[in-house]
């Protein structure tokens, strides 16, 4: 490699995450213009300040901001997961599914909508719980005198693919209302209020401040159990608390918007590839992406087809890819 | 400072590799581990640094249990290298040895301008200065364990321990990490335990040599007392005639294999 690799200077890191935070605004402002009514920035600016309660007012605040909002929050929540869950586990392809979250909330979700479809209000709070149940099992049958990262993940393969098979045989024996289950199994943020930000909110915001005060640490982590307890860090400790945050930032995200794959996955690979592998750029790097990239698909899913919405999860998964392929080319061209 | 092993046992699970095993190491000697392979040198130095836990016994640091106190303040006197470590792609030279400096500033505390004038002393101690920009992974072996070294001094350890530092690098490399350590005792009297493969080099560099047989220190003292003809049959099985070379270094030329031969 002959040219200096920029992203060791720590002026250029700022740099990406100022870009990284523009690019989420202008996300933002995106989603709050375009829908089945197009609104520019001056009216969105007149009708907030008015808030005289016209049908624009309306659509803004109460379908329009909170949408973003959540579609801000889980985004970023999901991308600080699989960033901290992929420093943990040293694995490049963990992601919040891996430690069992997004099968054991998908089990209890879809067990609330298809056999006790009058607990539907529950549907938050149980997901969010069997997600958080499932990580604690996960982890506890991963636990030999300690945690191998192989072994937690083979253990959470395993527990997902059985609560996967218990979805599956639901989904089969109630199929002619599987319907209701299709949003919360592809991952969506249409028909959300207020209500579901306000019940999220502090676990994320609690979450992603704690993963940033331990951004040092999971650097450290990465360098090997051995030479991180030599450094002075008590390596089983940090990695409970880290895989709790993680457990507790994604089981949050999945109990509002279901399963929605991919952003943990590849937010942080996007965002490393740009900023480099140290956490404290890297974890707000990813939150910030994680957060942009889940609403501007949210928002061409809803006018791609407009009056049909496309969820956001099937967005992600269509649009994603061929952008981090060309990323990853790229880099690799760059590299050598 | 003073490390002392008190009848320590160690090992993996039921299977026990040290038992009872004591010594005394004095500040600002450099004292290596010998032995053949699956002796046990290795897991010794890793229970020292407390990576594995102790199946009995203590290790003293100034009196106090290595495995009990405080891990964080620990690191800030005795630090470890183990045999095989790697460090993410992008991670620099500098950015290691910044690792170095964690025990001092911990998780949430930015490093101190005291920290980067650490950072940089070692540097050009370890003659990475012009290297500092440069990825670990494009270091050449020699190099990349001199940054990793660095990484430990930078900790400002009074010990320091290292599992077999000169594995995996050519010969002019191992003499490179074996002077670096010789001045690591002269210029900052760091006391150095470690693990060596190879015998000449651990008798050119080390003030006592302990040899480890049957879970146990076999012998101690310095090189010229331990690398003897005898003591090769008995510990490695190996014939060989032992020479002063101008220094008073004792050395070896092997001349073949004594084990028996189980049936």
């Amino acid at each position: 490699m002959n040219g200096t690799d920029f992203r060791q200077y720590t002026g250029f890191r700022i740099g990406i995450l100022i870009l990284l935070g523009v690019f989420c605004f202008l996300a933002f402002l995106f989603s709050m213009r375009c829908g089945s009514r197009n609104l520019s920035c001056a009216e969105i600016l007149k009708t907030l300040w008015a808030a005289d309660g016209s049908t624009d007012y309306l659509i803004l605040c109460h379908i329009r901001l909170p949408r973003v909002v959540l579609g801000g929050l889980v985004g970023a929540a999901l991308a600080l997961s699989g960033a901290i869950l992929q420093g943990v586990m040293r694995n490049p392809l963990a992601a919040p599914g891996i430690i069992g979250v997004s099968s054991g909330g998908a089990l209890t979700a879809v067990g609330i909508l298809l056999l006790l479809p009058q607990f539907s209000f529950l549907l938050v709070p149980a997901a969010f719980l069997g997600a958080l149940a499932t990580a604690v099992l996960v982890y506890a049958l991963a636990w030999k005198g300690g945690i191998q990262p192989v072994r937690l993940i083979l253990s959470g393969v395993a527990v997902a693919s059985m609560l996967s098979a218990l979805v599956s045989m639901l989904l089969l024996f109630n199929s002619e209302r599987a319907v209701v289950v299709l949003d919360f199994m592809i991952g969506s943020l249409s028909a959300k209020s207020w209500t579901q930000v306000h019940l999220v909110w502090p676990y994320i915001a609690c979450g992603a401040a704690a993963s940033f005060l331990l951004a040092q640490s999971l650097n450290i982590l990465a360098l090997g159990d051995e030479v991180a307890t030599g450094l002075g860090l008590r390596v089983e400790l940090m990695r409970v608390i880290l895989l709790a945050l993680s457990a507790l930032l994604a089981a949050a995200s999945v109990s509002v918007v279901g399963l929605l794959g991919f952003v943990g996955l590849i937010a942080p690979h996007v965002v490393r590839l740009m900023i480099g592998s140290d956490c404290r750029f890297l974890l707000p790097g990813a939150a910030l992406f994680g957060a942009g990239m889940l609403v501007c698909c949210d928002t061409v899913g809803r006018i791609m087809m407009d009056p049909v919405e496309l969820p956001a999860g099937i967005i992600l998964a269509l649009l994603g890819p061929p952008f981090f392929l060309y990323l990853l080319r790229r880099s690799a061209d760059h590299e050598t | 400072m003073k490390l002392d092993i008190a009848e320590l046992c160690a090992g993996y699970g039921s299977k026990r590799v040290i038992d009872q095993l004591s010594l005394s190491i004095a500040s600002g000697e450099i004292l290596t581990f010998i032995g053949p392979n699956g002796c046990g040198k290795s897991t010794l130095l890793k229970t020292l640094a407390r990576i594995l836990k102790p199946q009995g016994g203590t290790v003293l640091l100034d009196g106090k249990n290595v495995h009990t106190m405080n891990t964080a303040l620990l690191a800030k006197r005795l630090a470890v290298l183990p045999q095989i470590h790697a460090a993410p792609g992008d991670v620099t030279v500098r950015n290691l040895v910044e690792f170095g400096r964690f025990p001092h500033h911990g998780s949430w505390r930015a490093p101190s301008v005291h920290d980067r004038e650490v950072v940089e002393r070692i540097l050009a101690m370890t003659r990475l200065t012009e290297l500092a920009s440069r990825r670990i992974a494009n270091l050449s072996g020699g190099e990349r364990q001199r940054a990793w070294i660095a990484m430990t001094l930078a900790q400002e350890p009074e010990v320091l321990l290292l599992d077999e530092p000169t594995t995996f690098l050519d010969v002019c490399c191992q003499f490179e990490v074996i002077e670096l350590v010789r001045r690591l005792k002269c210029e900052l009297g760091i006391t150095v335990v470690m693990v060596l493969h190879d015998l000449n080099l651990a008798a050119r560099c080390s003030d006592r040599l302990a040899a480890i047989r049957d879970r146990r220190i076999f012998r101690v003292g310095t090189p010229c007392e331990i690398l003897t003809p005898a003591f090769l049959r008995e510990v490695f099985h190996i014939e060989a005639r032992v020479m002063l070379d101008e220094d008073g270094v004792p050395f070896f030329l092997p001349s073949g294999s004594c084990r028996e031969v189980r049936s």
